[in-house]
C-alpha cells in the first residue's frame, strides 16, 4: 500500500524537477502579490506590521488556487490518469501521492519563504516563527481541499473561475486561524488555540478530502 | 421505461413488502404527484403569507428599544431559516442520488438551489436593511452575516459547476460532491467565523428554553416562517417538473403527455 504511495510521489516529484520553472511561477506570484500591498496602502510600517498575516496568507491561498488546475491536468491530457483509475491499487492512495507532492512541489517553498516577506512586513521575530509554523500546518490543508476542486473541474470549459467560485469557501476556516494565530501572537494572546485548530482542520482534510477527489475523478472520467 | 423493467417495477412492491418508497423516485410516477402537490402548498403559501404579514404590521406592537424597523426580522428570519434548510435539503438529496443512484434526486437538488439561493439573499439584504437603523451600519464583519454570505458563495458555486458540466450525468454527480463537502464544512465555517468575531445577537427562538419575545410576534414569525416553507415547496416542485420534462424529453412518457395536452 505504501509502496504505492511514494511511487506516485516520487514519479510527480521528478517530473516537477525536469519542469522547474512551473514550480518557480508560483512561486513567483505569491512573492509579487504580497509585494503589491503595501504599494496599494502605502509604507506605513505599523498598518503593514497588522496586515501583513493576512496578506501573507491570502496570498499563499491564490497562490495555490492558481497552480492546483495543473494537479491532475496533465495526467488527463496524456492518458495516465485513466491507467491510475484502472489500476488495481485504491485511488484514494494514489490521490493523495499526488496532492503530496504537489505540497512539497509548491506548497512547502512557500511556508520556506514567508519569513522573508515576513521581514519585508516588519513583523517581529515571534511573529514570523508562528507564520511559518501556521503556514506548514495550513497550506497542506489548502492543497488537500484544492485537489477536490481540480478533480471536479477537470476537462470543464472556464475551469480555472469555476474552481475559485468552487473552493474558496472551503478555504475560509484555514484562512482565519491561519491568519488569527499570528494575529493572536501579535496581540500577547498566545496562538496556541489558532494553531490547534488549524491542526484540527489539515487533519480532518487529510480524512476527507482523498476520498471526495477520488469520487470526483471518476466521476469526471466516466 | 422499458418494458423489463416495467415489469421488474410492477413487481417490486410485493417482493419487499408494505409501502413502496421507491414508488415515486421515477420521473414518470413523481411528475402527476408533484403537479397535484403543487396547489395544495402554494395557495396556503400566498393564505398564511397575507395573515403572516397582517399579524406583522398591524397586530403585532411597535418594540420598545428598536421602534418600527424591528418588523424586518418577520422576513428576515424565516428567510435565514429557510436558507440553511434548503442546504441541508440539498445537499440530503445529493446523497440520495449518490447512494440510491436516482436520477430524480439530483432534479430536487437542482431544483432547490436557487430558490436557496434567493432566501439567502433575502436574509442578507433585509439583515442590511435592519442593521443600518439598529446597529448603524449596512454590513458588518460579524460571523453570522459572514457565514451566511459564505453559504451564498457555497450555493452560486454549486449552481455554478452544475451549469458549466454539459453531460447531466456528470453534472449531477460533480454537484453532489461539491454539495456534500460544503455541507460538511458548513458548521466548521460557522464556528471558526463565530470564533474569530462575533457581534449579532443570539437566537431569539430556540426550542429549548422560552422565547424572548412577545407572544404576537413570535406568532407573526412562524406564520411567515411557515409561508416560506410552503413557498419552497410549490416552487421547488414547478422546478423539479420543468426540470424532468427537459432531462426526459426523449422518452415515452414526456411524449405522450404532451401528445394528451394537445
Amino acid at each position: 500500500m505504501l509502496r504505492i504511495l511514494f511511487a506516485v510521489v516520487r514519479r510527480d516529484l521528478l517530473l516537477a524537477w525536469r519542469r522547474r520553472a512551473d514550480v518557480f511561477t508560483t512561486l513567483a506570484f505569491f512573492v509579487i502579490v504580497a509585494s503589491l500591498f503595501p504599494l496599494g496602502v502605502g509604507p506605513e510600517a505599523n498598518l503593514l506590521r497588522t496586515m501583513a498575516p493576512g496578506v501573507l496568507w491570502v496570498s499563499a491561498l491564490l497562490a495555490t488556487l492558481l497552480s492546483v488546475t495543473r494537479l491532475f491536468a496533465a495526467d488527463y491530457a496524456d492518458g495516465t490518469l485513466e491507467q491510475m483509475l484502472l489500476s488495481t491499487e485504491p485511488l484514494t492512495l494514489i490521490v493523495l501521492g499526488k496532492v503530496m507532492a504537489y505540497w512539497l512541489v509548491t506548497g512547502l517553498p512557500l511556508v520556506v519563504l514567508a519569513p522573508l516577506l515576513g521581514v519585508q512586513f516588519d513583523l517581529p521575530q515571534g511573529a514570523i516563527g508562528v507564520l511559518s509554523l501556521s503556514l506548514a500546518l495550513g497550506t497542506p490543508a489548502l492543497s488537500l481541499l484544492g485537489g477536490i476542486g481540480a478533480a471536479l473541474t477537470l476537462g470543464l470549459r472556464g475551469g480555472g473561475v469555476l474552481l475559485a467560485l468552487l473552493i474558496l469557501p472551503l478555504y475560509v476556516p484555514v484562512l482565519i486561524f491561519g491568519a488569527g494565530a499570528v494575529g493572536a501572537d501579535a496581540a500577547g494572546l498566545g496562538a496556541g488555540a489558532h494553531l490547534l485548530l488549524l491542526g484540527a482542520c489539515f487533519l480532518s482534510a487529510l480524512a476527507v478530502s482523498p476520498l471526495a477527489t477520488a469520487a470526483a475523478l471518476r466521476i469526471a472520467m466516466e | 421505461m422499458t418494458a423489463p423493467a416495467k415489469a421488474l417495477a410492477e413487481k417490486l412492491p410485493e417482493s419487499r413488502g408494505g409501502i413502496n418508497w421507491f414508488k415515486y423516485a421515477s420521473p414518470q410516477t413523481f411528475y402527476p404527484l408533484a403537479g397535484k402537490l403543487i396547489p395544495l402548498f402554494g395557495w396556503p403559501a400566498l393564505a398564511l403569507a397575507l395573515v403572516g404579514l397582517y399579524l406583522s404590521f398591524f397586530v403585532a406592537p411597535t418594540d420598545a428599544t428598536q421602534g418600527e424597523s424591528y418588523r424586518i426580522i418577520f422576513i428576515h428570519v424565516p428567510a435565514a431559516w429557510m436558507s440553511m434548510i434548503i442546504y441541508l435539503a440539498m445537499a440530503f438529496w445529493c446523497a440520495v442520488g449518490l447512494i440510491f443512484n436516482t436520477r430524480l434526486s439530483f432534479m430536487m437538488s437542482q431544483a432547490l438551489a436557487p430558490t436557496g439561493a434567493m432566501w439567502t439573499f433575502i436574509a442578507l439584504w433585509t439583515g442590511a436593511l435592519w442593521g443600518k437603523p439598529t446597529w448603524g451600519a449596512w454590513w458588518v464583519w460579524d460571523a453570522r452575516l459572514t457565514s451566511e454570505l459564505i453559504l451564498l458563495f457555497l450555493y452560486l458555486g454549486y449552481m455554478a459547476l452544475v451549469a458549466a458540466i454539459d453531460d447531466p450525468r456528470r453534472a449531477d454527480r460533480a454537484g453532489a460532491v461539491v454539495a456534500l463537502v460544503g455541507a460538511i464544512n458548513v458548521p466548521i465555517i460557522y464556528f471558526s467565523v463565530k470564533w474569530w468575531n462575533t457581534l449579532h445577537q443570539g437566537a431569539s427562538v430556540s426550542v429549548t428554553s422560552a422565547p424572548k419575545m412577545a407572544s404576537i410576534m413570535l406568532a407573526g414569525m412562524l406564520v411567515m416562517a411557515l409561508a416560506a416553507w410552503a413557498y419552497s415547496v410549490a416552487v421547488v416542485l414547478v422546478r423539479v417538473r420543468a426540470l424532468m420534462l427537459e432531462r426526459e424529453r426523449n422518452t415515452d412518457w414526456v411524449a405522450q403527455l404532451v401528445e394528451s395536452s394537445r
